[in-house]
């Protein structure tokens, strides 16, 4: 139960700091009055990956991104964004750096009394550049998004996924190294969302850029994160590739943010689940990796020969990963014939429990 | 009405628009700073400073609960000091300003207030410094209400205008008290009104056009 599934390549939990690391955290603490909105994080997110941080609404996420850029103050702990300390660097030595950051918001915050293209020329325009370069990155980025034909038009006629590309437009604009995203998919549709996702993901492939994003919803995480780091409380409570942690959470909190993506007994079973006595065994098997690509169902009818049913579950894909969860039914009252099935399934690296028992087959 | 009286009645109305344009502009010139002054240095504004706020906030609030005919009067030797004197329509400028620019200041104040933390935040987020999350950010997002509560200060200075007459400085509300209300010239009171009436339209009016032009929020 304790241990990983085994990963195809490397996947170790705890990263050494290398030079290849965008961003070191070290032991951060942060406190509003009573409250610890961080409580002693330390985190890595190494160069052209995508990390997503999940966690409830007050778990400290906001918190945690807002460090990373010096708009919050840790009290303690050290922020290394490409190697360098900035957790006590002024206000004036903050904002060079800052622009090796992009950063993109749940509300967009465009400027309404700008144009399209100049708010996405803006971070340029802060960095001094003249006009026409201006102009042209402006034109080039929109372009990337998708919204050439939009230059000229302002913030308040665009739809909400068309705010979005123009802040990621804008947030690319003085090339960062590092994008972060606050909650970027939050106030967007579903079909949205999906588009302006597969837009980040893009451009982490076509550019190489590092993203960290925060988000409440693990769908945002399945769909675009390498590695995933669950916070709660202003702790790291669970951290690794998402197909993994996906297979296997570990803490509390992650089984109940996976929640509605994982699959679960339909309720009307889970109704009738009884501790003991029955005449058929519920067992949930999850299998994930190289356990999941195998034969398994009629490797387990040949090594065990007797009677079981499949009653609920799936195979999904995340990040070319099966990760299976597979709800089956084994008849009958002999303890011999259940306790085979289970040996085999955890002798294939399946992780196994028995739910219970059903009086009338199912 | 007399030819005398008409041509005293475009005489006031030039000194009316002449104070009130004059102090109109000194009240923007010196109050929109002292907006963004009151917005930077408040809790969790861009230059936070408590101390600085509190003394900004007690200046405006001492000018602004002294009643104008008062500071009228009590501001002559600072009139005297700027304009070398201290009655007719010049003269007039001085207290109108001072009394307008604290007043345009707090409307200026609740415009800025109303621009979204977010923006600034992108600004800083951006490697914004202060000066330019006023220029890009807050000055321009705030302007629509900047505009209105100019027209607004506009208006209630054509009213303070009127007794600005109490130094010498004549204007519309001067003539109504001494040749409409002293003498009983009804005409020309009737006149004073109307004319009033469409001074404070036509601001009102090309002020809400203006706004209208600049208020991208859709």
């Amino acid at each position: 139960m304790n241990q990983r599934f085994a990963a195809p390549a490397e996947a170790t939990d705890q990263p050494r700091a290398t030079p290849q690391d965008v961003v070191r955290l070290v032991d951060l603490k942060r406190r509003f009055g009573v409250t610890a909105a961080l409580d002693g994080v330390s985190l890595t997110v190494r160069k052209g990956e995508i990390l997503g941080i999940i966690g409830r609404s007050g778990a400290g996420k906001s918190t945690l991104i807002r460090c990373l850029n010096g708009l919050e103050r840790p009290d303690s702990g050290e922020v290394f964004i490409e190697g360098r300390e900035i957790s006590r660097l002024g206000e004036r030595d903050l904002q060079p750096l800052r622009r090796r950051i992009g950063m993109i918001f749940q509300h967009f915050n465009l400027l309404s009394a700008k144009t399209v293209e100049d708010n996405v020329a803006l971070p340029l325009k802060i960095e001094g550049r003249p006009k026409a370069e201006r102009l042209q990155r402006a034109a080039e980025l929109l372009d990337l998004v998708g919204l050439s034909e939009k230059a000229k038009a302002y913030p308040a006629s665009l739809s909400g996924g068309q705010k979005q590309r123009v802040g990621i437009a804008r947030a690319l604009a003085a090339r960062p190294a590092l994008l972060l995203s606050d909650e970027a998919t939050s106030a967007l549709d579903p079909e949205t969302t999906r588009s302006i996702l597969a837009l980040l993901k893009d451009i982490n492939r076509q550019l190489g850029l590092t993203i960290l994003l925060i988000t409440h919803e693990m769908e945002v995480i399945r769909s675009i994160a390498d590695r995933v780091a669950v916070i709660d409380a202003g702790r790291i409570v669970e951290e690794g590739p998402v197909w993994s942690v996906f297979a296997e959470p570990r803490s509390e909190i992650t089984r109940s943010l996976l929640g509605a993506i994982r699959p679960q007994l339909p309720a009307e079973l889970a109704a009738r689940l009884l501790p003991s006595a029955g005449t058929e065994t519920l067992l949930r098997v999850d299998v994930a990796g190289e356990a999941a690509r195998g034969p398994l169902l009629s490797d387990l009818a040949t090594a065990v020969p007797g009677p079981f049913r499949l009653v609920h579950g799936g195979i999904d894909h995340i990040q070319q990963q099966p990760v299976g969860t597979l709800f089956l039914s084994v008849p009958g009252s002999d303890a011999n014939h259940l306790a085979a099935v289970i040996t085999f399934l955890k002798a294939r690296q399946a992780r196994v429990e028995v739910l219970g028992h059903v009086a009338n087959p199912v | 009405m007399s030819p005398i009286l008409f041509e005293l009645l475009l005489r006031s109305i030039w000194e009316t628009v002449l104070m009130t344009a004059a102090s109109g502009l000194i009240s923007l010139v010196f109050g929109l700073p002292l907006g963004l002054a009151l917005i930077a240095t408040e809790r969790g504004g861009i230059a936070e400073s408590p101390w600085v706020n509190r003394a900004l906030g007690a200046v405006i609030n001492g000018f602004r609960s002294v009643p104008f005919i008062i500071l009228l009067v009590a501001l002559i030797p600072v009139t005297r000091l700027i304009v070398g004197t201290s009655i007719g329509t010049w003269a007039a400028i001085v207290p109108l300003s001072i009394a307008a620019t604290p007043y345009y200041a707090r409307i200026a104040e609740v415009s800025l207030r109303e621009v979204d933390r977010g923006l600034i935040e992108a600004a800083r987020a951006m490697g914004g410094n202060r000066w330019t999350i006023i220029r890009e950010v807050l000055v321009p997002e705030a302007l629509p209400g900047i505009v209105a509560g100019f027209t607004v200060t506009l208006v209630t200075l054509i009213g303070a205008s009127a007794m600005a007459g109490a130094i010498g400085a004549g204007g519309l509300g001067d003539l109504a008290i001494r040749y409409g209300y002293q003498r009983f010239e009804t005409s020309v009171m009737i006149a004073v009104v109307i004319v009033l009436i469409i001074l404070v339209c036509g601001i009102q009016w090309a002020g809400d056009r203006l706004v209208a032009r600049l208020d991208r929020r859709g």
